[in-house]
């Protein structure tokens, strides 16, 4: 116990310290190359730095592989081969326009690694009711996991801190799970993935100095996909992740197909002469998570941001609630 | 508070996941077919695959009805 407790620490501090020191380094750097967007919530012309996957994958790579020092286990390996094609797959979609179906299936060929290694239990895990043995099904489940919480981070990071903050609440929530179930190893495993969101956080927060990109966006959905699968809990990390995937879930049924949000010409949201966020009533805008919170009248960008972190709170209570029902059986 | 509503539309999804982990359970989980030799268990999963598709089509259809319900209830609070 005291080696796990040891390693917990270790790879905590090594995983936030990367990203925390790495970060600045890597904005000055991309500011000195130009690599800058207009953020658009800003009255005043403010270009932001992008992308900040970097840092985030260098954090992750770092400490998981100091992990794997403490435990040669299967598992870590495919969490780092996974989040890091995640990472491969949206650097390519931050430097190249690609169309709205890429990521998804890119995504899915991300998940071979988790299949070749074997590297899952094809028992799925529910609250009150216990396991179901679903072995072909359960292949489909793993293709299209990683897709899902990958495009569902993505698609949430719209605001500033809103991706980094939802996943810092979520990371941490997914790492109390794992251990409320006591799968110890991987709860470790995970909590790389809440201190780098946390790191990143204090650049990516209001006002950003620093945009994830598709490459951040996508590595912490491709890790987040990956844990659940080789923690078993696919089910608790879907409950977690509502808020995002109500988001997925508005765009998509509003939208009637897979689109990149550059292509959509109605835009959800526009801003007040004071630059605060509001709804529009364009009909053939998509209905997003933030138009819907902003359908009860104007906020500020910062307003908006808290109120999906409120939300994520909650997800993440139903989560855990739902992790100490998995010791119980009706 | 603001956004209330998308408070319960949470609630909601996860009764609803575990109401339908319930089903998966105890329905589709002891699906067993016999009688095809080989095929048997390709047979199952095949039935267990299709039904559980049709959950989650049931499922995004209740999502969508309760969507538009708070939507709209939203926009006139």
């Amino acid at each position: 116990m005291t080696q796990e407790i040891i390693s917990a620490i270790i790879v905590s501090v090594i995983a936030f310290f990367t990203v925390y020191v790495s970060t600045p380094f890597l904005i000055k750097g991309l500011e000195k190359r130009n690599f800058t967007v207009k953020d658009y919530n800003k009255k005043e012309t403010t270009m932001v730095a992008r992308p900040g996957g970097i840092s985030i994958i260098a954090g992750i790579l770092t400490s998981e592989f100091v992990l794997y020092g403490f435990f040669q286990i299967n598992e870590i390996l495919v969490v780092i081969i996974t989040t890091f094609l995640a990472f491969i797959i949206g650097i390519i979609d931050d430097r190249k326009v690609m169309s709205g179906w890429f990521k998804p299936i890119a995504l899915g060929a991300a998940t071979i690694p988790i299949i070749l290694f074997g590297a899952y239990d094809s028992n799925l895990a529910f609250p009150l009711f216990g396991e179901v043995t679903i072995p072909a099904l359960y292949l489909g489940i793993i293709v299209v996991m990683i897709p899902i919480t990958g495009n569902t981070i993505n698609s949430i990071d719209v605001l500033n801190g809103v991706a980094s903050g939802f996943m810092t609440i979520a990371g941490f929530a997914l790492t109390t799970c794992l251990f409320i179930i006591q799968n110890y190893e991987i709860a470790i495993v995970s909590l790389p993935l809440g201190f780098v969101a946390l790191a990143f956080y204090k650049y990516h927060k209001f006002p950003s100095k620093i945009f994830p990109g598709d490459s951040g966006a996508l590595t912490f959905g491709g890790m987040y996909g990956a844990l659940a699968i080789v923690g078993g809990v696919e089910i608790i990390a879907a409950i977690i992740l509502l808020p995002a995937v109500i988001n997925s879930f508005l765009f998509l049924s509003s939208m009637k197909r897979i689109v990149e949000h550059r292509e959509i010409k109605a835009k959800p949201v526009e801003h007040t002469e004071d630059f605060n966020l509001k709804a529009t009533t364009e009909k053939f805008a998509p209905v997003t998570l933030v138009r819907l919170i902003l359908a009860g009248g104007p906020l500020s960008e910062k307003q908006v941001a808290h109120t999906i972190f409120k939300l994520t709170i909650f997800s993440s209570i139903l989560g855990i609630i739902s992790a100490f029902m998995m010791g119980v059986s009706l | 508070m603001r956004g209330s509503s998308i408070f319960i539309f949470i609630g909601m999804m996860w009764a609803l996941l575990i109401v339908g982990g319930g089903i998966v359970v105890t329905i589709l989980g002891p699906i067993s077919i016999t009688g095809y030799g080989d095929l048997n268990q390709m047979i199952a999963s095949g039935i267990k695959a299709i039904t559980a598709i049709i959950l989650v089509i049931i499922w995004i259809v209740i999502l969508s009805k309760m969507n538009k319900w708070i939507f709209h209830k939203e926009i006139k609070s």
